[in-house]
């Protein structure tokens, strides 16, 4: 009986969290990118920095750590806050002196949402005195999300045209080459910047005016062409194995060979490839945002937190630069990392 | 050589076909009404009439596709919407700021990278090669905005060895002056992942026969990298120069923005900013077509570096 059952072969997916869980770097970085992930999902169901736009200290608050810090700006904001309360007495020339009575009574029953703000924030405060630790954990959020989403949509369209395009070859083939060839010739970053000017200002501006769709549509319209290359490759080295035939002989559709049969065979190259996209679409969805043709203004990014830095560093406020350089960096060291053992992992050649 | 230069180019004409499709189609469609946004929010009817009249929006798509094709073919795209400046008028005087930046970057990269590559292969396995990648690895997963924004700050503001940002009408003087601080920043970020590729170039050479026999016959480590690994990694190391060489137009992008240099990458990120359709499309269209003759011209250098490469 044992002997039987050590023939069946062992399950893809299972070899590969095996041979992943051997693999020490992979195991680490893996932890790392699981802890992001339960860190973004507590962040989407507000549990976690779901405050993050909320004003609790005073501006420029200094990071704990560094409480003495002499803080200019704050003092300075708060001599203005002052001087703003003490308006001259223009009672003798103002037409609308006798309204004083009535405006100071409303202004009295008005409650002022104005709380004690601190003066110290664990990671320190932005220029509006929000905490940048909450920013930064919110901003993994977006960033990564886009990331992840942009991927998969390039993902879909690179795997769809690349199956067509190697299963049917000719026709089909030639004019997706042609398609290729476009996309190709034009240089990325001018593609992407057409692209982001249409969706600004076009049509379509009003529809997409909110959330990160924009900057998702973006990376996918101009991401998928290295997907289809490889998907491409795979389905003309498959499309006529052994396995696809006998697929064909028992009546198998065009269709179920393609998305049933081969797929799953080329999966791995797929699932690298995705994971290669992520990471590079992090990096540019960061700069689009850093000159704000990413997410909009309303959302906070690792790419509007550098983009705030910029100024900040100057006065010597280091602290947002610095907690969105080390969420970014640790985050796309440990994917990168993940990427490489799941590659080594799936390689049947290494087996 | 000159049947396959004049095939390369005859197969380039649909690929120009599909690139001003999908540009035209792309701002036709997607693009909004060009008169309001030329106009502003506040025209009245016969404003943009008027404007629709003069960018020919009123004739159907078809006569309008043939003004934009010839446009492209005579060089002439009108004026930016913004500054009325002549579009090719602007392509042509931002180029040399481009080139003056990115070709060092370019340069330098690679004379960089081919020797420290050496090293590491050299002392692969070593903890300095593992050092080394671990800090690649570890540099490459820092946005490239972290390194502009930090070394403009410590090497511009803080010690003051070059200027925070600025340009000149002298190309040397920019190129002494204005220049270095950008070059250096760009150079020494594109190291890391350089030397990681070129590293596994020079490792694939090494595993060849013809590496086994040269240590048969007694020959050193560093004389086999220097005499027989080095010339025929050359040849991977040619295709990925030509795969970098179409970035030298707007690939500085961000050095330009951050350091207010006059180029490309700065003006189409401007036009983007200004809804300035002309400038984007003439700027998308011409690129793609240097793009197209740079990789041609790649083509053909790789087969005079390496004659057994047969071109069809």
């Amino acid at each position: 009986m044992a002997a039987v059952l050590d023939i069946v072969p062992e399950n893809a997916w299972l070899a590969l969290w095996r041979r992943l869980q051997q693999d020490r770097i992979g195991a680490f970085s893996l932890g790392i990118v699981i802890v992001y992930l339960v860190m973004i999902l507590f962040a989407m169901a507000g549990l976690l920095a779901g405050g993050w736009s909320e004003e609790i200290g005073v501006p420029y608050a200094n990071p704990s750590f560094l409480g003495e810090r002499p803080n200019l700006e704050a003092a300075l904001a708060q001599r203005a806050a002052q001087r703003q309360g003490r308006v001259p007495d223009l009672t003798a020339v103002d037409p609308l002196a006798p309204k004083y009575a009535e405006w100071e009574k409303r202004t009295a029953e008005l409650k002022t949402g104005e709380r004690e703000r601190s003066l110290t924030l664990r990671w320190g405060g932005d220029r509006w005195g929000r905490d940048v630790l909450a920013k930064a954990i919110k901003g993994s959020q977006v960033s990564i999300a886009v990331g992840v989403f942009a991927a998969l949509c390039a993902t879909f369209i690179g795997t769809l045209l690349g199956a067509l395009g190697g299963f049917y070859g000719r026709w089909v083939n030639d004019s997706l080459e042609w398609v290729y060839n476009v996309f190709t010739s034009i240089p990325s970053i001018l593609l992407v910047f057409s692209l982001a000017a249409v969706l600004r200002s076009g049509v379509l501006a009003h529809l997409f005016a909110s959330g990160i769709w924009t900057v998702v549509i973006i990376l996918a319209v101009t991401g998928w062409t290295g997907m289809y290359r490889l998907v491409r490759a795979e389905y003309m080295k498959h499309r006529s194995r052994e396995y696809v035939l006998a697929a064909q002989a028992i009546g198998a559709s065009a269709a179920s060979r393609m998305f049933v049969h081969i797929l799953p065979n080329v999966s791995h190259v797929v699932l690298v490839q995705l994971s290669l996209l992520v990471v590079a679409f992090i990096k540019v969805e960061v700069i689009l945002s850093f000159l704000g043709l990413g997410v909009p203004v309303d959302m906070v990014s690792w790419g509007t937190m550098l983009g705030e830095a910029q100024t900040e560093l100057v006065i010597g406020k280091w602290w947002q630069l610095a907690a969105a350089t080390v969420f970014m960096a640790i985050f796309l060291t440990a994917f990168s990392m993940l990427t490489d053992s799941l590659r080594d992992a799936l390689d049947p050649k290494l087996r | 050589m000159t049947a396959y230069i004049l095939r390369r180019l005859w197969q380039m004409i649909p690929t120009l076909a599909g690139v001003i499709l999908l540009i035209f189609f792309l701002f036709k469609f997607f693009g909004g009404d060009p008169a309001q946004i030329l106009a502003g929010q506040v025209a009245s009817q016969e404003q943009i009439d008027a404007i629709r009249q003069q960018l020919g929006l009123d004739r159907p798509w078809y006569v309008q596709l043939g003004i934009f094709v010839r446009d492209i073919f005579s060089f002439d795209f009108g004026k930016s919407w913004m500054t009325r400046e002549q579009v090719s008028e602007i392509f042509v005087t931002r180029l040399p700021a481009t080139l003056t930046i990115t070709l060092p970057i370019l340069i330098l990269e690679v004379a960089l990278a081919i020797p420290v590559a050496m090293l590491v292969a050299y002392h692969r396995g070593t903890l300095l090669d593992r050092l080394v990648i671990a800090i690649c690895v570890a540099a490459m997963s820092i946005s490239f905005l972290v390194y502009i924004i930090v070394g403009q700050y410590v090497f511009g503001f803080e010690l003051g060895w070059f200027p925070v940002q600025g340009w000149s009408d002298s190309f040397w003087r920019n190129l002494v002056t204005y220049a270095p601080l950008p070059i250096l920043l760009a150079a020494l970020v594109g190291l890391a992942p350089q030397t990681r590729l070129y590293r596994s170039f020079f490792l694939d050479e090494t595993k060849s026969d013809y590496v086994r026999t040269a240590r048969a016959k007694g020959l050193s480590d560093a004389a086999i990298l220097r005499r027989h690994v080095l010339p025929n990694a050359m040849v991977p190391v040619l295709t990925n120069v030509a795969l970098l060489l179409p970035g030298v137009f707007v690939g500085s992008f961000l050095l330009e923005i951050f350091f207010s240099i006059p180029g490309l990458g700065r003006e189409v990120y401007i036009a983007v900013n200004r809804s300035d359709y002309p400038v984007i499309q003439a700027f998308t269209v011409y690129l793609a077509v240097l793009t197209m003759l740079i990789n041609l011209g790649a083509d053909v250098l790789y087969r005079l570096v390496d004659p057994r490469i047969q071109l069809t």
